[in-house]
């Protein structure tokens, strides 16, 4: 039954992706999408346009989306806590703050450079919130570990916007990338990228198991013999990467993290060998539909992604935050 | 309570206690507003000595700078003063309602309810309109957001809930304005932009004559309202049995704190963490009940506008940057602060 499912969620993002390359203001018959990559045209408007316009947009879209909803399951799986989400604990803004204050004051433009400095924010930002988050017995409170979150936000983001106004040349770029947008950005943002991508998933692939434990109490994952501490920072690692790459190539994109986990894990049941692929395959189906949606709402003019997904994700967020329950 | 002062009015219609070390703390709060609100007159791109613009203040027709002095410099004064004054009290009202030290106007969402309003009038060319709308535009959508805030938590929530489903809605309307700021045309949104930020740059006497009335009525009630907020830190159930109408005081209370911190939103933009920062400041000052609290905490909201908006323009000679920017420059690490205090 699970595989079928899988096959499904997979279709679905398949799905997306093609209307992802075919809609748009230039709308694109699908016969000319194989013909584009086997046998590109140099005079066909169409095959340019899905070569440097579309397909990076979509490559782009697919791995932000896909590593926001890994890094959501794997937070709300080490923190407990079904709110928990990189965009709401802060680690994107930690990450989306450095890089602003690299690229405006220290005039770093060079794509891998700033992938780490995203890396170093998003680790910042969530060594704060695991401060901030820590009850008097050790534990972590869910309550205060969002609040912590809240708090981190606006520590940066309004860092960042004080930035952007003293430096008001980069504003209207960077204003969409504050928004979070995958548009206009070159395969050559993704490509320094990619290695730590592709690391991490091995990781999180080799990990499934201690992550099922981190699930239970520590004193029950003890008791079965498991060291959690290995596993939990490991897990800790795979969210700031895969958090930090997506804010450095995509800028603020929230709710993602915290939706697609929950909906994977209805889908699926609590069992991350099956939850970790379902939410790579559903987080990337849901970027490129949302992106696809704020490129056709209100034409000429695009949404940013980011303000499409915060939109969607609010009410779902309302919901959790009524619950009587943090368990994820 | 030894060292109390208690002032009864109208055959005890209306008594005030006050005790000394607030009265004392109000005062001096008074004089460093009144120094500062003279620094703020004296400096700027052309400074001006301190005797020069008293004299301008008091006998315009002999002076030569009256004209900076009354219609540039005085009007962004006296609106910081009354902005800072407005989001203040609202914190104060806000965080003895929910009983939460971390609410405020800008954490849960009301000041965003009225940014996205206020932002989609202008977007909408409701200048066209008149701006004397922009303050009622902002006024509606503080207050529904707060409606909805109530609406989502229902009875029987507790505090920290209520402020996480703010934070929730406050995400979606930040989400709205920028939606709104990207799709209108690129000068009106820059000029959002700085106005969101919070800024009293092109302060006139018209913003100031718009804010004042709500300032004049909103402060003095809340004032007299404060002492209720007393009775309700007790708990529900407790204020009720010492006969307080609980839910008809919380509505009333909070639709003040909505009206002081809309109408402030409206005539300066976002200008975040005064509602969070002025409160806590000034429990730490007087340790007084909500009544010695009220004078205090709009004197020290004040005293940050002002302080903010002479910051950003004397700072960086060449800009006049928004004040909010230092505000949250201070408030945002305050907010984590008492995060890290709040156990």
């Amino acid at each position: 039954m699970r595989w079928i499912g899988l096959s499904l969620v997979a279709m679905v993002a398949l799905l997306a992706a093609l209307g992802s390359l075919l809609l748009g203001a230039t709308e694109i018959a699908p016969g000319s999408l194989i013909g584009a990559f086997v046998a590109p045209d140099p005079g066909s408007m169409e095959h340019l346009i899905l070569r440097t316009e579309r397909l990076p947009r979509a490559l782009i879209a697919s791995v932000v989306g896909a590593s926001l909803a890994v890094a959501g399951a794997l937070t709300q799986t080490l923190t407990r806590n079904a709110l928990a989400a990189p965009s709401i604990l802060g680690i994107n803004a930690g990450a989306m703050c450095f890089v602003v204050i690299a690229s405006s004051f220290f005039a770093l433009r060079s794509p891998l450079a700033l992938v780490w400095v995203a890396f170093f924010g998003a680790l910042m930002a969530a060594l704060l919130v695991a401060l901030l988050g820590r009850e008097r017995s050790g534990g972590l409170s869910p309550l205060r570990t969002v609040l912590g979150g809240v708090a981190v936000t606006a520590l940066f983001v309004s860092l960042a916007q004080g930035l952007l106004i003293v430096d008001q040349d980069g504003f209207e770029s960077l204003l969409l990338w504050l928004a979070g947008s995958v548009a206009g950005r070159g395969l050559d943002v993704l490509t320094p990228l990619l290695p730590f991508f592709l690391v991490t998933a091995v990781l999180c692939a080799l990990m499934v198991r201690q992550l099922n434990l981190l699930i239970l109490d520590d004193e029950v994952a003890k008791g079965l013999g498991q060291r959690t501490g290995w596993a939990r920072l490991l897990a800790g690692v795979a969210v700031i990467v895969l958090a930090g790459g997506s804010v450095a190539l995509a800028g603020l994109i929230g709710f993602v993290g915290l939706i697609v986990p929950h909906m994977v894990r209805a889908l699926f049941g609590r069992d991350h060998r099956w939850v970790l692929p379902g939410c790579a395959l559903l987080g990337g189906g849901l970027l490129l539909a949302a992106d696809t949606l704020a490129r056709l709402l209100m034409p000429p003019q695009e949404v940013p992604v980011g303000v499409m997904t915060a939109l969607l994700g609010t009410p779902f967020f309302l919901y959790l935050a009524r619950r009587r329950s943090f368990a994820p | 309570m030894s060292s109390a002062i208690v002032v009864r009015l109208a055959g005890g219609r209306l008594s005030l206690c006050v005790e000394r070390r607030t009265l004392v703390v109000t005062l001096l709060l008074a004089a460093v507003l009144a120094v500062s609100a003279l620094a703020s007159l004296s400096l700027g791109s052309q400074a001006t000595p301190p005797g020069a613009v008293l004299e301008a203040l008091l006998y315009p027709a002999r002076s030569g700078i009256a004209l900076i002095v009354h219609e540039i410099r005085l009007p962004r004064v006296v609106l910081a003063v009354l902005v800072g004054a407005c989001l203040g009290v609202a914190g104060l009202l806000l965080q003895g309602l929910v009983r939460n030290p971390l609410a405020s106007p800008d954490v849960i969402g009301i000041t965003g309810g009225a940014a996205l309003a206020a932002v989609s009038f202008l977007a909408l060319g409701g200048v066209a309109l008149g701006e004397a709308w922009l303050p009622w535009v902002a006024l509606s959508g503080a207050l529904s957001v707060t409606l909805l805030i109530l609406a989502l938590s229902g009875r029987g929530v507790t505090p920290a809930r209520l402020v996480l489903i703010g934070i929730g809605l406050a995400a979606a309307l930040g989400a709205g304005t920028t939606l709104v700021l990207v799709l209108a045309t690129d000068t009106t949104a820059m000029q959002a932009y700085v106005w969101l930020s919070g800024s009293l740059y092109a302060a006139q006497w018209r913003s100031v004559a718009g804010l004042a009335p709500w300032a004049l009525v909103g402060l003095p009630l809340a004032l007299v309202l404060a002492r209720r907020l007393d009775v309700l830190a007790l708990g529900d159930e407790l204020a009720a049995g010492l006969g307080a109408s609980v839910r008809r005081t919380q509505l009333m209370l909070l639709l003040l704190a909505v009206a002081l911190a809309g109408a402030a939103v409206a005539f300066a933009g976002g200008l975040s963490f005064v509602g969070l920062l002025a409160p806590h400041i000034a429990r730490r000052l007087v340790a007084s009940r909500h009544t010695g609290l009220v004078p205090a905490t709009a004197l020290i909201g004040a005293l940050i506008v002002l302080l903010a908006d002479l910051l950003g323009r004397v700072a960086f000679q060449s800009r006049d940057l928004p004040a909010g920017i230092f505000v949250a420059g201070v408030g945002a690490p305050f907010f984590v602060y008492l995060l890290y205090r709040w156990r």
